[in-house]
């Protein structure tokens, strides 16, 4: 019992893993904490189902759509309302709240043009294959959410780590100052971040719209909040705290389901981060509010 | 003058909101030479050398590079083009290693292949790095961090390097092994653009050498001759 609980939690983390990452991302390179993030993930969702229903695209297909609308949207976003307020040098705030209102605008647009309704991918998108192990039932999408998850996690905590690109963006986490002084063309390392960590967030919104087998316009909302959450708790701008820190929460969710009850989900799960953040108050890995990747 | 002129700067002007810091200067660096601009807390040199490196606005006035046009370059390029600054204080990036900090330093290039003979390089210069390669910046000592400051900037290959107060809070024997190192480089071939206000240190080493007061080149002359200059004894020399 107790093991399939915590494969579930594995996939469910995930997928806030993969959400937060993004998000964090953004916090780091950029020092903005980017409201629109949810709304993002949503649109990326809506924008795979579309390629699904209307083009007949396979799983893979709808990925790839999903990364790449976000990705420019998340582009878009930067270069309309983000780079104005940084040539600006508007304080930390101003973009919070102009990216409120990107968000609103994302999901007002969406809902007018799908409904406020729930909408579903085909359900022969993916196998319904259960793999069993020792009396644990995995189901083939669990399965893929885990194993694309943690790759490309590792793929970006990789690039970070070991490339020139990766020690450039973490020079401008540090001192765009100093970035810039080095030859990093820091502007155009801006556009790419706000592309892949949107990106992440449509890969992310695809998979949860499986997972809870629903895509709805506010669905980005309550997924804003736990990102919110989870990179408070992994550290502010920290990879491998929004890392720990989505498998956390998706642990926290599934066991007070288990064990609690349905509706007292969030109330357990925000709970204990509110726990953990009175004993570590700068988060798992963060020294707060210091912008790091 | 022999040699030919490879930084010109014409009727530089930097305004922050309604203080002009920078009020219309000129300077001539040949190439070769160690050119240093002397003065006091506050007289715009900082501003000045943020004003060649793309990072402050300019109000107005020209700057070119041997021949090429810098006055509206972004900061990457001007790196590109061969002019890298050593920022103010500890300008290392303390959350990385030191090796990566070299690393980076290598960034504008393209040609990946000679990386590993430059850090070498950077290393038999600076046999501390070498030591500490693997630790964070962060941990270094000022002095040490303000070597790795100049290594990373070395690692661009520049053909003109600005440093910006390599002497700030440093002890007087650092500051000392600095200077050494810095004329080291220059001898190897680098042009050299040296803010200070470590006077004495900067004319020592300089073949020419600018005063800058609020904002205004006052005098100029050879290194030697400021050290000599009864004014500038006075007023930065301590008499």
């Amino acid at each position: 019992m107790l093991a399939q609980q915590l494969v579930n939690a594995l996939s469910l983390g995930c997928v806030y893993a993969l959400f937060a990452l993004g998000f964090t991302l953004i916090f780091g390179v950029l020092g903005v904490i980017n409201l629109s993030h949810g709304a993002v993930f949503m649109v990326g969702a809506y924008a795979a189902e579309q390629a699904v229903s209307h083009l007949g695209l396979p799983l893979w297909g709808a990925l790839i759509v999903a990364f790449a609308f976000s990705g420019v949207l998340g582009l878009v976003i930067d270069l309309l309302v983000l780079r104005p307020l940084r040539a600006r040098n508007a304080p930390h705030l101003i973009p919070m709240i102009a990216t409120i209102g990107v968000g609103i605008i994302l999901t007002n647009a969406i809902q007018g043009i799908f409904g406020a309704q729930n909408i579903r991918f085909p359900e022969q998108l993916v196998s319904n294959r259960t793999i069993s192990v020792e009396g644990i039932d995995v189901t083939a999408l669990e399965l893929g959410i885990i194993l694309l998850s943690f790759m490309l996690m590792a793929l970006l905590l990789l690039a970070l780590k070991k490339t020139q690109l990766g020690r450039a963006l973490r020079a401008i986490a540090e001192s765009p100052r100093a970035a810039y002084l080095l030859g990093i063309n820091v502007e155009g390392l801006f556009y790419l971040t706000s592309f892949v960590a949107a990106g992440l967030g449509g890969i992310a919104g695809v998979l949860i719209g499986l997972y809870s087998n629903a895509l709805f316009p506010l669905m980005g909302k309550s997924m804003l909040e736990k990102g919110i959450a989870v990179i408070i708790l992994g550290g502010m701008g920290d990879m491998r705290g929004a890392l720990i820190g989505g498998l956390f929460l998706g642990l926290a969710e599934v066991l007070s389901v288990a064990y609690v009850g349905s509706s007292m989900r969030d109330a357990v799960a925000f709970g204990l981060l509110f726990l953990i953040l009175l004993i570590r108050p700068r988060g798992l890995f963060g020294t707060l509010m210091e912008r790091k990747v | 003058m022999t040699v030919a002129a490879l930084l010109q700067v014409q009727g530089l002007r930097v305004v922050y909101g309604k203080v002009e810091a920078v009020r219309g200067i000129d300077l001539e660096l040949s190439t070769g030479e160690i050119t240093t601009l002397v003065g006091a807390n506050g007289a715009g040199k900082s501003t000045t050398l943020l004003a060649l490196s793309g990072l402050v606005k300019k109000a107005a006035g020209r700057v070119l590079f041997d021949g090429r046009d810098l006055t509206r370059m972004a900061p990457h390029r001007i790196v590109a083009s061969g002019v890298v600054q050593v920022a103010e204080g500890r300008a290392t990036l303390t959350t990385l290693t030191v090796r990566e900090n070299l690393e980076l330093g290598a960034y504008s290039r393209r040609d990946r292949g000679s990386r590993a003979d430059d850090l070498a390089r950077v290393f038999e210069l600076f046999p501390v790095l070498a030591e500490r390669a693997n630790g964070l910046a962060g941990n270094l000592s000022g002095g040490e961090q303000q070597m790795l400051a100049i290594g990373r900037a070395l690692m661009a290959r520049p053909r003109l390097l600005l440093l910006d107060e390599p002497s700030m809070g440093l002890a007087p024997i650092i500051v000392q092994d600095i200077f050494r190192k810095l004329l080291e480089i220059n001898r190897a071939g680098l042009t050299i653009f040296l803010v200070e206000q470590n006077v004495r240190q900067a004319l020592k080493i300089a073949q020419r050498a600018y005063v800058i007061e609020t904002g205004r080149v006052v005098l100029t002359g050879s290194g030697r001759e400021l050290l000599d200059n009864p004014a500038v004894q006075q007023a930065y020399l301590g008499g």
